[in-house]
Formats: structure tokens, C-alpha cells, sequence
């Protein structure tokens, strides 16, 4: 029951999540759509009568409907995306005895979380890594590397799929979809807007700087205009950190809750083990869709600290402190089946330290 | 005036609650004949898959016989179980026949080279998992079932959706149930 209702929370906080990621979302397009319809229209308000005077906000109007869009896009299409870059390509009909393996474990683990049979993928990449992706259970696809089918046992490909399944079902696959596509949209727009306002820049301060001659400019107008430069700048960075910071914590989360649908933990510290070894940088998964990943897929000098800087900046906990985590519930397990086989709370478990007369 | 008025809202509330809780057993006895279907499905499938088995080694086998026909004998015994009890007891059976049956495969490199032997054996391991997870599924289900008919109040509407405790699939299987031997000697610190 506890369960059940953890679960319940979990989801409603990741829906709740999503909901805000999109209002924050728009919104952040529209500040900087009508951030710079302001300060141009402030920096124009006293240029003479014949000049242009910025009046309709149509840089914000095209940033907020744009930023709908691109929600939209990422909802609809999100996951297909996030499939299309890393070349993944859908197992319908398994070939080799690797992929029949792959999606019986699927099947497996459909059963044991109760939810409908994700579709299963393979990305060709020798660097041992897997994912899912989708909005909901329904819609959910789980993908893996060829490395990753070379290099696990079975048992151990289980408990990284069972992961990935804890992600479809509390419904982090939708928030981390989500944010995939938002923050590829944001790169793009600080790009194509970095690249505008350098062009323009010439015509704007030589324009600033011959109304510094007449009246001195309007303060005001430069304080929004640098404020809202510095957005620009800052934006992709935040929203990286944001991508980051969402993923993190829901890594160990993810685990505990594989393990109860293989009663298993040790195959999947054990995978987790040969992923870390395999230290390679995944290629064919891209800065975007990182934090979808079981393991970072470039994993950099912070990969293995925890503190602050490390929880700032790097997409997952580090994988020594997800295996001892992982090690400590199966050595949970084995006590708890110890006790089991034996009903009667004798301690001969333990060791006898003081024997009586002795 | 105003007592008729309070005793006609408690007998509309007691009749909402008596359809609520009365729909909230019937949903769970659903979903126990739901959780049991799973199981049944990879029961058929496995019972399926050990003749295909059987034929593929048996020109090898030929000496191990008494294993190969323990495994056909546990499978009939399977096929024919009816309840949960029995059909536990009989798949526990068939689960340790085709255990034997694979650990002798280790001793015939050959077999497993022909590819044929590997697939059928990953096919039935996977459909052995999906039966372990299906069961524990199941009794989770069932468990639920179980206690919202016994506890008070929803006990007074069981009669009225005819709610039987619905049987659990135990593990008779001795080698399913034994505990892993822990040392915990070895996890310790040296003093």
C-alpha cells in the first residue's frame, strides 16, 4: 500500500513537473521575446518623428507562439527524436539470439511492473549504455547499445532494463523527454540569436551612441537590453543544469524500484560495474539526451565525486555510490531471508560471542 | 420534517457506499482472474515449448532417458493440473525435471552449438521468469483481494458479491525456497 501510494506520488510529481517545465518554458520564451520588443521600443520611443518607432511586439509574439510549438513538438514527438539521433533502430523482429534475449528480458519485466510491453530498440554503439524514452507507458520505448548486449549476462541485462522500466513507470520518461527536446531548442535559439545580435550589434551602438551626443540615452532601456542579453547567455547553461539536476536524483530512485521487479540487486550493481569499466564516451548519444541515460554517456572528471559542484553539474550520482547503495539492499535481502528460513528470532545467525558458562 | 430529511441522506449515503465498496470487490476479483490469465498464458506457452525440447535431444541423449521422460511425466502432470494449488505443485515439479535436463545439456558441448538447444533454452528461461513475475503479480493482486473481503466494513457487502478468498501460489518447490547460505564472516572488517 505504502508502495502503491509512493508510486502515486511519484508520478503526480513528475506530471506536475512537466506541466511547470512547459509554463517556465513559454514563459522564458516570452520574456525574451517581449524583453526585446521592450527594449527597443524604449530605445526608439525618443528618435525623431520620421524614424522607426517599435511599436508591435512581434519579436515577442514569434517567440511564444515558436516556444508552443516546439512543446508541442517535443509531447508529440519528443521520443521519436531522441530515437532518430542515436540512430536506434526498432527491434520488431528479433534476428540474432542477443535480440530475442533483449526482448524476452523486455517482456519479463513488462510483467513483473504490470505495464504494457514497451517498444524495444538497439543503437549501434560498441560503449555499453541504455535508455528510455516516450510520454507514457502506453507510448514508451526502452533502447540499448550493441555494447551493452555484448558485454551483460542475462541476469544483469535484466536489472538494467527493470531501470529503465522503473523510469517508464513513474513517469520520468515524460519530464526527461520533454526537457531532451526543450533543451536542444534552447542551444538552437542562443545560437541563431547570439549570431543576430552580433550582426546588428554596429547598427544598434552607432545608433546609441549619436542620441549620447543629444540627450544621453534612456538608462532604463540599457539596463533591460544588457539584462536581457545576459538571459540569452545564460539560458543554455541553466537549462543543461536543469536537464541535470532532474536526472540525478531519480538514478537511485529508478534502481530501488528496478529491484523490486527482479528481487535482484546485485545483477544490477554488478551491471553497473562493467558500465563504469567501460569508461568510453557513448557516441552516438549527444549532449541533449544525456540525462536519459543509465550511465553518464560521457563520463568527465566529475563523474565519480559527490559535492556540490559535482551535484551541479554532472548528469548522474556517481555509479560507486549507486553499486554500494545496490550492494547494501542485497545484503539487505539475504538477512531478511535468513530471518525468514528461520521463524523462531533465534540469533544463531550471529555468532555465538558469549557462550553461556563459558 | 428534519429527521426524515437526515435519516433519507444517511440511507442514500449508506446505499452510495454499499454500490462503491460492492464495485470495489468485484474490480478486484477481476483483476485476480486478470493476474491468473498472465500466469496461464505462460504456463500454455511453456508446456508448448517442452516437446519442441524434448525431440531436439533426444538423438543426442539417447542414454539419459529416465531425465527425458521425467520431464515429458512432470509436463502431462503440469498440463492436466486444475486449482492453484495443484498447478503450483505440478509446475514446481516440472520446473526441477527441466532443471536436471539442462544441467545434463552442460555435459554435450555439441547440442548447445547447434544453436537450436540455446534458443529453446533461453525461450523457456524467459518464459519461466515471466511466470515468477506473473505469480508474484498474482499474489500481490490476491493478497489485496483477500484482505479487503475479510476486513471490516467491505465484509459485510462479500456475500453480496459472492467474494471467496481467492488462493495463493505458494512455492512447494523446496530449491525455489532455499536460502542462499550467507558468510557473513567474509563482509567483515579485519579487527
Amino acid at each position: 500500500m505504502t508502495e502503491a501510494a509512493n508510486l502515486f506520488a511519484q508520478q503526480e510529481s513528475n506530471r506536475r513537473r512537466s506541466t511547470w517545465l512547459v509554463i517556465g518554458f513559454i514563459v522564458f520564451f516570452a520574456w525574451v521575446g517581449f524583453g526585446g520588443d521592450l527594449a527597443f521600443g524604449l530605445l526608439t520611443a525618443d528618435a525623431p518623428p520620421g524614424a522607426y518607432h517599435h511599436v508591435v511586439p512581434v519579436l515577442g509574439i514569434f517567440t511564444t507562439l515558436m516556444a508552443a510549438g516546439i512543446c508541442w513538438y517535443s509531447w508529440r514527438f519528443g521520443a521519436r527524436q531522441v530515437l532518430w539521433a542515436t540512430g536506434a533502430r526498432e527491434i520488431v523482429d528479433p534476428a540474432t539470439p542477443e535480440e530475442r534475449q533483449l526482448v524476452n528480458v523486455v517482456e519479463e519485466m513488462a510483467i513483473a511492473s504490470g505495464l504494457p510491453k514497451p517498444k524495444v530498440y538497439v543503437v549501434p554503439d560498441d560503449d555499453p549504455n541504455a535508455f528510455a524514452t516516450g510520454r507514457d507507458a502506453a507510448t514508451a520505448s526502452i533502447a540499448v547499445t550493441q555494447g551493452l548486449l555484448r558485454t551483460l549476462s542475462r541476469d544483469e541485462l535484466q536489472g538494467v532494463v527493470a531501470h529503465e522500466m522503473a523510469h517508464v513507470q513513474n513517469l520520468d520518461v515524460r519530464l526527461m523527454t520533454l526537457l531532451a527536446g526543450m533543451v536542444g531548442a534552447i542551444a538552437l535559439m542562443s545560437d541563431g540569436m547570439g549570431r543576430m545580435i552580433r550582426g546588428s550589434r554596429g547598427v544598434t551602438l552607432g545608433r546609441s551612441a549619436e542620441r549620447e551626443e543629444g540627450k544621453g540615452g534612456n538608462p532604463l532601456a540599457i539596463v533591460l537590453l544588457v539584462f536581457w542579453l545576459l538571459t540569452l547567455i545564460v539560458a543554455p547553461i541553466v537549462s543543461r543544469i536543469l536537464a541535470m539536476a532532474v536526472s540525478r536524483k531519480r538514478e537511485y530512485l529508478a534502481d530501488a524500484t528496478g529491484t523490486q521487479f527482479t528481487r535482484n540487486p546485485l545483477a544490477l550493481a554488478s551491471a553497473l560495474e562493467k558500465l563504469e569499466a567501460a569508461s568510453a564516451p557513448t557516441r552516438s548519444i549527444t549532449q541533449g539526451a544525456a540525462h536519459l541515460c543509465i550511465v553518464d554517456p560521457a563520463p568527465g572528471l566529475l563523474a565519480s565525486r559527490e559535492g556540490f559542484l559535482a551535484d551541479a553539474l554532472a548528469s548522474h550520482p556517481p555509479i560507486r555510490q549507486r553499486i554500494i547503495r545496490l550492494e547494501g539492499m542485497g545484503y539487505q535481502q539475504a538477512k531478511r531471508e535468513v530471518a525468514a528460513a528461520q521463524p523462531e528470532p533465534t540469533l544463531s545467525a550471529v555468532p555465538p560471542t558469549r557462550a553461556p558458562g563459558a | 420534517m428534519i429527521a426524515a430529511l437526515v435519516l433519507l441522506a444517511v440511507v442514500v449515503l449508506v446505499v452510495l457506499w454499499i454500490i462503491g465498496a460492492y464495485n470495489g470487490l468485484i474490480g478486484l476479483k477481476n483483476n485476480v482472474a486478470n493476474a491468473w490469465k498472465q500466469i496461464d498464458v505462460q504456463l500454455k506457452r511453456r508446456h508448448d515449448l517442452i516437446p519442441n525440447l524434448v525431440n531436439t535431444v533426444k538423438g543426442a541423449m539417447d542414454f539419459e532417458r529416465n531425465t527425458l521422460e521425467a520431464v515429458i511425466a512432470a509436463r502431462n502432470k503440469a498440463v492436466n493440473a486444475t486449482g492453484v494449488a495443484a498447478t503450483a505443485k505440478a509446475e514446481g515439479e516440472l520446473t526441477q525435471a527441466l532443471g536436471r535436463l539442462f544441467a545434463l545439456t552442460e555435459a554435450y558441448p555439441n547440442l548447445k552449438a547447434t544453436g537450436n538447444v540455446a534458443q529453446l533454452q533461453e525461450e523457456l528461461t524467459s518464459t519461466e521468469n515471466k511466470i515468477g513475475f506473473a505469480r508474484q503479480l498474482y499474489n500481490d493482486v490476491a493478497t489485496e483481494y483477500n484482505t479487503r473481503q475479510a476486513t471490516f466494513p467491505t465484509l459485510l457487502v462479500a456475500g453480496l458479491a459472492k467474494a471467496t478468498p481467492a488462493e495463493l501460489w505458494q512455492i512447494t518447490d523446496d530449491t525455489e525456497r532455499a536460502v542462499p547460505t550467507v558468510d557473513l564472516s567474509t563482509t567483515k572488517p579485519a579487527p
